[in-house]
């Protein structure tokens, strides 16, 4: 069962020079047979040494998503050809019984990719304040900063980690804020994920360093199902950051995440996100389906829950990174910019639903499509009859550049007590010309001009990022924009 | 006359098939200031808006050189990398984009053509200030985005700064005159003065007098229906103050 990837040379595909961290490496993979049946899932789940109650989870997720006879959502504004869920490797791991010790254990061809990517684990001591749990296809190889968070009573390790060692914890909170059941993508996960991370952190502990996780996708037609949770405990905080990139490929690759985030009273979350999968080339042939659940439940009062998240990758990217607002005082954010270009297609937004007294959402989210590309922002903002005060401040902003690409604003308001405070903004603009003359007649390029006046149209987001993350988001927008102007 | 810089020969540009410019010839020489004056809809801004490259400004004859070399087939920003800068009538505002970011980005690339490297940040972060403080600018005024909200004042000043940080060789100003009070005027002229040398040139383009007597120019140049129909000194532009647009026409149908 074991294969041996295979190389894809840098110099015979030549869509790889637009994709700059396009690249794959020579890690042998333990990987099972394409499609999935209750065996599949049991070999995950076995492969993993998951106790009974978590297999009984997978396979009551699995259960129900035959009963949803592989019918895929259609309401989103995407197109795609059908996705063949036999044709797809459910399990893929990098050949390691074990799980590397320490660094020394590392497969050097596993260290040089992250070279590649530019993860900092070769020197990560001397990253200061940041601890890298890097995801290498789907099982995590190395984590860092452990000792560190030890003392603190922070718990950051892989879920299969925290299913094995942390199993009370584990069992009360997976599937709390996104049930096996909640859609057809979700349940997929539930059935088969992977592993992800898990971040616990304990009663009043301010999180002493930025948690970061890279995942990247590498095994050919092997389908991501990562799962992440975080639970931040009353009075703590937790600022989670997640880059991600992945090599080139020739077919489409399914991606089908779940992020969970539990904030108890007083507790806040902070996870922000860089996406930068492979898109398809000019075409949008071989991109990345990105087809993530990703929600925040501001369980207890006073919490809040905060998603900023900049988003260029992808083929497709179906994404709403919502917050349910359910402690009194609750906060929830959402800050984004999906840039969309060449075939890309993004549908994307959030949700914020509003259960507690004075509870207040921001939605903060900025869309560019150049190219043939169409993004699409949905979003949901239901303020139910308990939230007496509550409040929402919306703001939708779509930069249009070049006449073959779309936008499309899609807000649903809901509002069941008459005490709501609700403001809507949107806006849909071209980059002019008279602000591109302006610009290139101080001495900038046509592709810079673009990209200075879409980096100012996203600042409002970026102020959000941490900011490493914010300096490494522009460089991602100039990236992507290559070719979008002629 | 000095060293020509910027030669302007037989000129005729079209605007979405209008002719406004219908034979417009110019040298400026290294180290001079260079007026022209003239009517509105004279061809005065289209004059600086086709230096500078504007692509809806077609050129259907003639020639321009900026230091020998022919303008014409160069983009907007190379013109500019070569050392034209267009103060704008009507400066544009960029949203979120920060006017240290901007200038610094523009500066870097100027550089780059001439084979140098960026500047180092803490280098030029002292420069701008230094600048800023040169063009007496509000410090909390350059903090916001590029324009965003500034009165049209500001937005010359603004215009100043950019022109004094990025030092060009040639210096095209569009009506800065236009919408300035006094004060805001002399400290416009105050920066143009300033910039005097020897290898600078300016060419101020105005409807009215007043700016000149605070920018003193070396030549003054009536523009009338698309081509230059009278030049001289300083004094000329005086005389036109005085005797209006109507005596240049006049002075033309007897000549």
């Amino acid at each position: 069962m074991t294969t041996t990837r295979t190389v894809i040379s840098r110099n015979t595909d030549l869509s790889q020079q637009e994709y700059k961290w396009g690249f794959t490496t020579d890690v042998e993979e333990d990987v099972a047979p394409k499609g999935l049946n209750e065996g599949v899932v049991r070999l995950i789940s076995s492969k993993k040494g998951e106790p009974e109650w978590m297999l009984e989870w997978r396979l009551r997720a699995y259960r129900h998503w035959l009963t949803l006879k592989r019918e895929e959502p259609t309401w989103a504004m995407i197109h795609h050809p059908p996705i063949d869920f036999d044709d797809i490797h459910y399990y893929a791991a990098p050949k390691t019984k074990d799980g590397p010790k320490s660094m020394e254990e590392v497969d050097p061809e596993m260290l040089k990719a992250f070279d590649k990517l530019g993860i900092p684990l070769a020197e990560r001591e001397k990253l200061a304040g940041v601890a890298v749990d890097a995801i290498f296809d789907s099982v995590s190889v190395a984590t860092t900063y452990q000792k560190a968070l030890e003392k603190h009573g922070v718990i950051f390790c892989p879920i299969s980690e925290a299913i094995r060692n942390h199993p009370e914890l584990v069992r009360k909170y997976l599937g709390s804020v996104v049930p096996y059941s909640d859609n057809f993508y979700a349940t997929l996960n539930s059935a088969v994920f992977s592993d992800g991370s898990f971040i616990y952190v304990p009663k009043g502990v301010r999180c002493p360093m930025e948690l970061m996780t890279y995942f990247r996708i590498n095994f050919a037609d092997s389908g991501q199902f990562e799962r992440t949770l975080i639970i931040a405990d009353e009075g703590s905080y937790v600022s989670y950051l997640e880059g991600c990139t992945a090599p080139v490929r020739k077919t489409s690759q399914l991606h089908a995440a779940v992020v969970e985030l539990i904030a108890l009273d007083d507790a806040q979350i902070k996870y922000s996100t860089l996406q930068n999968w492979y898109p398809g080339d000019k075409e949008g042939k071989g991109g990345v389906y990105n087809f993530v659940t990703k929600r925040g439940k501001a369980q207890g009062r006073n919490s809040k829950i905060s998603w900023t998240q900049v988003e260029t990758g992808s083929a497709i990217t179906w994404k709403y990174p919502s917050v349910i607002l359910q402690g009194d005082n609750s906060v929830g954010e959402f800050y984004s910019v999906a840039l969309v270009n060449n075939h890309q297609q993004a549908d994307t937004g959030t949700k914020m639903t509003h259960i507690g007294k004075n509870t207040r959402s921001t939605i903060v989210a900025k869309g560019i499509s150049a190219g043939h590309g169409e993004s699409t922002y949905r979003g949901q903002v239901k303020i139910m009859p308990t939230a007496t005060g509550a409040k929402n401040f919306t703001q939708c902003d779509s930069l249009l550049i070049g006449d073959k690409s779309a936008a499309h604003t899609m807000p649903y308001i809901e509002v069941r007590n008459s005490t709501a405070r609700m403001e809507h903004e949107a806006s849909t603009s071209k980059i002019s010309d008279e602000q591109l003359f302006y610009v290139m007649q101080r001495g900038i390029s046509n592709e810079d001009a673009h990209h200075m006046i879409v980096k100012g149209f996203c600042k409002s987001v970026f102020a959000e990022l941490p900011f490493e993350f914010a300096v490494e988001a522009a460089n991602l927008l100039k990236v992507s924009l290559e070719g979008a102007v002629a | 006359m000095a060293e020509p810089m910027l030669v302007i020969r037989d000129l005729h540009v079209k605007v979405a098939d209008t002719e406004i410019l219908k034979g417009l010839s110019l040298s400026i020489g290294k180290g001079e200031v260079h007026a022209i004056m003239g009517p509105n809809g004279s061809g005065k801004s289209t004059l600086v808006n086709v230096l500078a490259g504007k692509p809806e400004y077609v050129v259907t004859s003639g020639a321009i050189t900026f230091e020998g070399k022919n303008v014409l087939p160069m983009t907007v920003d190379q013109r500019a990398r070569e050392g034209i800068f267009l103060a704008f009538q009507y400066p544009v505002e960029l949203p979120g984009v920060s006017a240290w970011q901007f200038m610094k980005t523009a500066l870097d690339s100027i550089r780059e053509q001439r084979g140098e490297e960026p500047m180092d940040y803490r280098v030029f972060d002292k420069m701008w200030r230094q600048k800023i403080k040169d063009v007496g600018i509000d410090q909390e005024l350059v903090k916001r985005s590029v324009n965003e909200g500034f009165s049209g004042g500001e937005k010359k000043r603004s215009e100043m700064l950019q022109m004094m940080v990025l030092d060009p060789k040639l210096a095209l100003m569009d009506e800065t005159d236009s919408g300035l009070d006094i004060d805001a005027l002399k400290s416009v002229a105050d920066v143009v003065n300033k910039r005097r040398g020897p290898e600078k040139a300016v060419l101020v383009v105005t409807h009215y007098q007043r700016l000149l007597n605070y920018i003193v120019p070396d030549f003054v140049h009536i523009l009338i229906d698309g081509r230059i129909v009278r030049s001289g000194g300083a004094g000329l532009a005086l005389e036109v103050e005085e005797k209006g647009y109507d005596w240049v026409r006049e002075a033309m149908a007897t000549a």
